[in-house]
Formats: C-alpha cells, sequence, structure tokens
C-alpha cells in the first residue's frame, strides 16, 4: 500500500467515525463535534492529495484546507451558539428531549 | 582591529555553536541530528530552569524592596540560594490529591502546561546561529503552542472538582483568549515589515546599522505602539500582575491550581514562569532586535549575552510592574481588551501599511505618530466618558 | 507507509474514537483535541507546515475551548446516568459502516495504489501569503466577511435571553 492509499483509508476512518457520532449521540454538542470530525477528515484528503498531486506547486488543496479551517471555526461558533440558545429555551441540549416546535 | 581579534570574537560568540558541533561529530552519522537536537533541548531546559529559579529570588528581593520589607535573606549569600531550598521543600511534601478529582486529567494538567511552555522555546533564536529549528512559520508555530497553555489551564481547574479552581480557570481562559487576539494582531506589524514568519530571518533584518543606530522595529511609530500593545497583552496572557486575576490569591485563593500541592504545584510555578519568559523572549525576538547589540560598536559583545541581558531587563520590568499596580476588576480586564486594545492593534497595522507606502522622512514620521496619538487619546477619553457607576448585573446562563 | 504515520493514525483514530464514545462531554472534548492535534502532526508530516500550525490555533486553541465553555455552561454538576446514544443507534452505526465500506472500495479499486509518487514538496508559507493575496483574494475577503458575520450571529444568539414577563 502506498502512503496516499493510507492517508485517504484514514480520512475515511475519521469521516465514518465523526458520522457515527453524529448520527447516534444525544448530545447536541457532539453531534457538533461529530461534524467538525466529518470536516477534519476532508481536509486530511485536500492535503494528502495536495502533497501527492501531479501539481503539488499550485497550493490548490492548502488553501482549500485553510478556507475549509476558517468555514469550520465559523461553523463551530455559530453552531454552539445556537445550541446555547436551545438551552435557554428548553433547558436540555439532549437532542431527543428537544422535540416540542412550540415554545 | 585586527583580523585575528575579529575571528577571536567571532569564535566567543559561536562557542557554543562549534562546541556542539564537535561533541556530535564523532559520533555515526544517523546519530548526529538527533543528538545534536537533545543537546539543544538540554541546554535549552538546564539554561530557562535556571532563570526561573534566579528570577523567583530577584521577583521576591524586589518585591519586598518595593513593600518595604527584606525578602528571601536566610539561604545562602543574600538569600540566593533560596530556590534550592524551594525545590527540596516542594519535592519532599506529600503530593494532595482530591478524592472526587478525575486523575488522569489532574495528573496531565501539570505536564501539558510545561511542556506547551518548553515547546515555545524551540522556535526562538536566543543568539546567532542558536535557534532549535528555524521553522518557516515559526511565529505561527509560537502562538499554536501558546494556546496549548489554555486547555491545560482548562484541565487543572476542572479536574479538581473545586467551585474556586473552577472559577479560576474560567477567568484564566477567558482572559487568555480575549488577550491572544491583540497579542497576535499586534506581532502581525512586524511580519508585514519583515515580509516572513521565521523568527530568524525576522531577526536577521534587524541586526544592521544605520552609523551606530540598530534597526529595530520598536524605533518607529508602529514599532512602538506594536512593542507596548505587546507587552501588556503579555502580560495579561501570562497572567501577571495588573491581570493576575485567574489567580487572585485574595479573592479566589490561588485559582486553578489551588487543589495542586507538592512537586505539582511547583510544576505549574515554572510553567507559568516559563510561559512569561517564552514571551517576553517572542517580544525581544519581534521587537528589540533579538540577539542583536543595541549600537554598532558593541557587536563584540557575545550575541546570546545581549538576548539574556534584554531577557532580564523584561523580566525586571514585570516584577516592577507588578510591585505597582492594583489588579483590575472582571470587567475592566475584559473592557480593556475589547474596546482600548483590539481597536488600537487594528489601527496600528493601518499606520504599519502608511508607513510602509510613504516615502521616508520626517513626515512619514510626524503623520504615523499622529495617526496613533491621536485615535488612543481620543479612545481613552471617550471610554473614561462613558463610565457610570450604577448596579451591575451579571450575566450567565441559567 | 513508515512508522511515524501508523503511530500518528493510531492516536488520531484512538482520539476521535474515544472522543465520540466516551460518556463525560468533557472527557470527549479532551479526546477530540488528541484527534487534532494527531491530524496537525500528519499535516506536518505531509509538509504543509502552515496549515498543521493553524490547524492546533484554530482546532485546539478555539473550537475545544468553545466547546468546553458550553458544556460547563449548560450541564449540571453530576453526570446524568441516562444512556448516550440515542434510540436508533443501530441504524446510525450501521450507516456509518456502510459509507467507510463504500469509501475504502471506492479508495482500493482506484488506482492511486499502484501510481508512482512525486518527491517530497514543502509548502512555504511565502507562496502561500502570495496566493492568498493574488490568485484567492476573493475567496479571502468573502471568507473575511463570512468570519464576521458569524461572529456577530453568534454573539446575538448567545445575548439573547430576554425573559419574558408572566
Amino acid at each position: 500500500m502506498n502512503p496516499l492509499t493510507g492517508y485517504l483509508l484514514l480520512s475515511a476512518l475519521i469521516f465514518s467515525v465523526g458520522l457515527a457520532g453524529a448520527l447516534t449521540r444525544r448530545s447536541a454538542i457532539l453531534v457538533l463535534i461529530g461534524i467538525e470530525l466529518m470536516l477534519n477528515a476532508a481536509n486530511l484528503n485536500f492535503i494528502a492529495f495536495w502533497r501527492y498531486g501531479p501539481n503539488p506547486a499550485a497550493l490548490t488543496g492548502i488553501m482549500f484546507a485553510i478556507f475549509s479551517i476558517s468555514i469550520a471555526a465559523a461553523e463551530a461558533a455559530v453552531g454552539l451558539g445556537i445550541i446555547l440558545a436551545a438551552y435557554r429555551h428548553s433547558q436540555t441540549t439532549e437532542l431527543d428531549q428537544m422535540n416540542s416546535m412550540k415554545g | 582591529m585586527t583580523l585575528s581579534m575579529f575571528q577571536a570574537i567571532d569564535q566567543i560568540d559561536q562557542i557554543f555553536v562549534t562546541s556542539q558541533h564537535r561533541l556530535v561529530s564523532d559520533l555515526p552519522a544517523e546519530f548526529q541530528s538527533i543528538s545534536s537536537a537533545i543537546l539543544s533541548v538540554i541546554a535549552i531546559v538546564l539554561v530557562f530552569a535556571l532563570l526561573f529559579a534566579i528570577t523567583t529570588v530577584l521577583e521576591r528581593k524586589g518585591l519586598g524592596r518595593m513593600q518595604n520589607r527584606y525578602g528571601p535573606n536566610r539561604v545562602g549569600p543574600c538569600g540566593f540560594f533560596q530556590p534550592l531550598a524551594d525545590g527540596v521543600k516542594s519535592l519532599t511534601k506529600e503530593d494532595l490529591v482530591p478524592r472526587t478529582a478525575d486523575q488522569l486529567v489532574h495528573f496531565l494538567a501539570p505536564v501539558l502546561l510545561v511542556m506547551a511552555a518548553f515547546l515555545a522555546y524551540a522556535v526562538l533564536p536566543v543568539g546567532r546561529n542558536m535557534v532549535l529549528v528555524n521553522l518557516n512559520a515559526g511565529v505561527l508555530y509560537f502562538f499554536a503552542v501558546g494556546s496549548l497553555v489554555e486547555l491545560a489551564v482548562f484541565m487543572a481547574g476542572w479536574s479538581s472538582r473545586n467551585k474556586y479552581s473552577l472559577l479560576g480557570a474560567m477567568r484564566a481562559i477567558a482572559q487568555m483568549i480575549s488577550y491572544e487576539v491583540p497579542l497576535v494582531l499586534a506581532s502581525i506589524v512586524v511580519i508585514m515589515a519583515a515580509g516572513s514568519l521565521s523568527t530568524v530571518s525576522i531577526v536577521d533584518m534587524q541586526a544592521s546599522y544605520t552609523g551606530i543606530w540598530p534597526h529595530w522595529f520598536v524605533f518607529t511609530p508602529w514599532g512602538f505602539a506594536g512593542f507596548a500593545l505587546f507587552m501588556i497583552a503579555a502580560t495579561a496572557e501570562s497572567n501577571r500582575s495588573p491581570f493576575d486575576l485567574p489567580e487572585g490569591e485574595s479573592e479566589i485563593i490561588a485559582g486553578y491550581y489551588i487543589e495542586y500541592s507538592g512537586f505539582k504545584f511547583a510544576l505549574f510555578f515554572l510553567g507559568e514562569y516559563l510561559g512569561m519568559f517564552a514571551t517576553s523572549a517572542m517580544a525581544i525576538t519581534l521587537f528589540l532586535g533579538g540577539w542583536a547589540a543595541p549600537f554598532s560598536f558593541l557587536t563584540w559583545i557575545p550575541s546570546y549575552l545581549w538576548f539574556f541581558a534584554k531577557l532580564v531587563l523584561l523580566i525586571l520590568i514585570f516584577i516592577w510592574i507588578r510591585g505597582t499596580l492594583p489588579r483590575l476588576r472582571m470587567d475592566q480586564l475584559m473592557s480593556f481588551a475589547w474596546q482600548f486594545m483590539l481597536p488600537m492593534t487594528l489601527l496600528n497595522l493601518f499606520v504599519a501599511g502608511v508607513w510602509h507606502f510613504m516615502p521616508a522622512g520626517i513626515v512619514r514620521w510626524l503623520v504615523c505618530i499622529a495617526l496613533l496619538v491621536a485615535p488612543a487619546i481620543l479612545l481613552s477619553r471617550s471610554l473614561k466618558q462613558g463610565k457610570k457607576f450604577a448596579v451591575r448585573h451579571y450575566r450567565f446562563a441559567e | 507507509m513508515t512508522v511515524t504515520f501508523l503511530i500518528l493514525a493510531a492516536l488520531t483514530l484512538a482520539g476521535t474514537v474515544a472522543a465520540m464514545a466516551m460518556r463525560n462531554l468533557i472527557h470527549c472534548v479532551l479526546a477530540l483535541t488528541l484527534g487534532f492535534a494527531g491530524l496537525a502532526a500528519l499535516y506536518l508530516l505531509l509538509g504543509a507546515q502552515f496549515v498543521g500550525f493553524t490547524q492546533v490555533l484554530v482546532y485546539v486553541g478555539a473550537v475545544a475551548i468553545l466547546a468546553v465553555f458550553v458544556i460547563m455552561m449548560t450541564q449540571s454538576a453530576g453526570p446524568a446516568m441516562q444512556p448516550i446514544f440515542s434510540s436508533f443507534w443501530m441504524t446510525g452505526s450501521v450507516v456509518a459502516a456502510a459509507v467507510f465500506v463504500v469509501l475504502a472500495w471506492a479508495i482500493c479499486r482506484s488506482g492511486f495504489a499502484s501510481q508512482v509518487l512525486p518527491p517530497p514538496v514543502e509548502a512555504a508559507v511565502h507562496p502561500i501569503g502570495d496566493a492568498l493575496m493574488h490568485g484567492y483574494v476573493l475567496p479571502l475577503e468573502i471568507m473575511g466577511l463570512l468570519l464576521t458575520a458569524a461572529m456577530i450571529g453568534a454573539v446575538v444568539l448567545a445575548m439573547h435571553e430576554k425573559r419574558r414577563t408572566p
């Protein structure tokens, strides 16, 4: 197995772990963290393809990873703000207890 | 001066570098790089641990003098062996861990703190050719490693299961995050001027002279403002007085490390001082010319001596400030960070740009100084006027 | 496939799995920081210094701390003895496992495994800055706008605590 395949498999594993967490955990915070993990797996893919791709001088993968990291930071800030607001509303962060649409 | 004298000066300057080369040159080729790295790490750990010991004595004696008392004067000559006694004491004390504490996290927190503090020294050039790694993104590495400290502080405060430690940790993290923004923004002006994130090339840019005067960044309007803002933010980052709320002894009894005793407590102390040295060393690297001599006729003094002289000078200023200023209140601290420091650092970025694009001369100086001083005065005036005394309402998630 | 890669990959995976499986939320976030740090080390191994340090700065220094803050604000003192996984955890894990199988199958079937690899490269900071300021200047500006909007949005969301008068 060559290094690129190793990185891609690792990235797929991280993505699946994040997906499993996002689908199965009850805590809204951990669902958000699972989504962050999936984004990180994508970043690892970008960097691996940049490194082993045909044209590393173009830096496309690096650029994509940088922008994706900043988007993830914005997403985390807004997501956690939403969780906080939802907690104030329903006194819980467990997703299956937030089952009422009416305030 | 003759040529041989120049060579002798150069040899003294490079004595540590050459002796390191000589030590590892006998080893087989594949071990050379790793063993030279290990040698440098050992040297850094020893030198800065020693500096920590000296600083504790200096600080206690200096504070004692400022507060009209003696300070340590019993152990050794003038009390200068006090750190040894303190070390023996902290090693032989009982290591208490609260029964409800999270054992693993409680143990890992001081380790992570000291590790993060030592990691920061990897990119700091302490002399000519004396840097552990010359990273391409050295300044970024420094700030990235510095952000690990926040995590260590949180781990310590949370794992102790003590409300004081948790309060202290929350205060510390809020403060560190707020002041990290101006800290990074204040250093960006230097990166703009140097065009590089590598600490080595930043110092190299400042190590030349016009006449006898050096090209330190602090000798420009934006550099001076940046240095002042950087040092204020660095004081807050290292939880030093007057920003020492996270460990205010009189309100939350030592904050996040209240439940630590014995050697772990000493590790916290060490980590805190190492962080202070590291940010001071970064300020020296960015603004005060690193290891460069202040005048061209003083370059015969070895570079590492200059670096440590500047470091000790900054440490003495820290001690002086601690002996002079009272502690701030939490809301004062936060509003100072967001309402004064942040606008000023952003303005400083703009001024650095103006400086870059204006032709050299006296006009450039006047314009840049006016651009910095007038807003600073206006900002502080308006902030002062907005102060009304009223009942304060505390907000927290219920 | 070097030993370094294997160690770092194991560390990263252990961190992420622990982050998704532990009971105590704070432990989850601490394990997550281990995973993030492992990923940053992998970026360094790949030669992307700038991205690696940015990863540490953003994820360990900001996102993890933010998550910890929210956990502290929303959790009551003791860990509740409720199930940590939702009722349809079976479906979720099956879906995740299926996704992994499909991805792994695609990776192994593709031609990457037999490809000849280019020599190691190092992304210096200077070209990255150049690219950000020239080729990618519009995305950069949009990113600044997005971050500002996100910051304002997060502040508005978190500040909102108008009590309805009874």
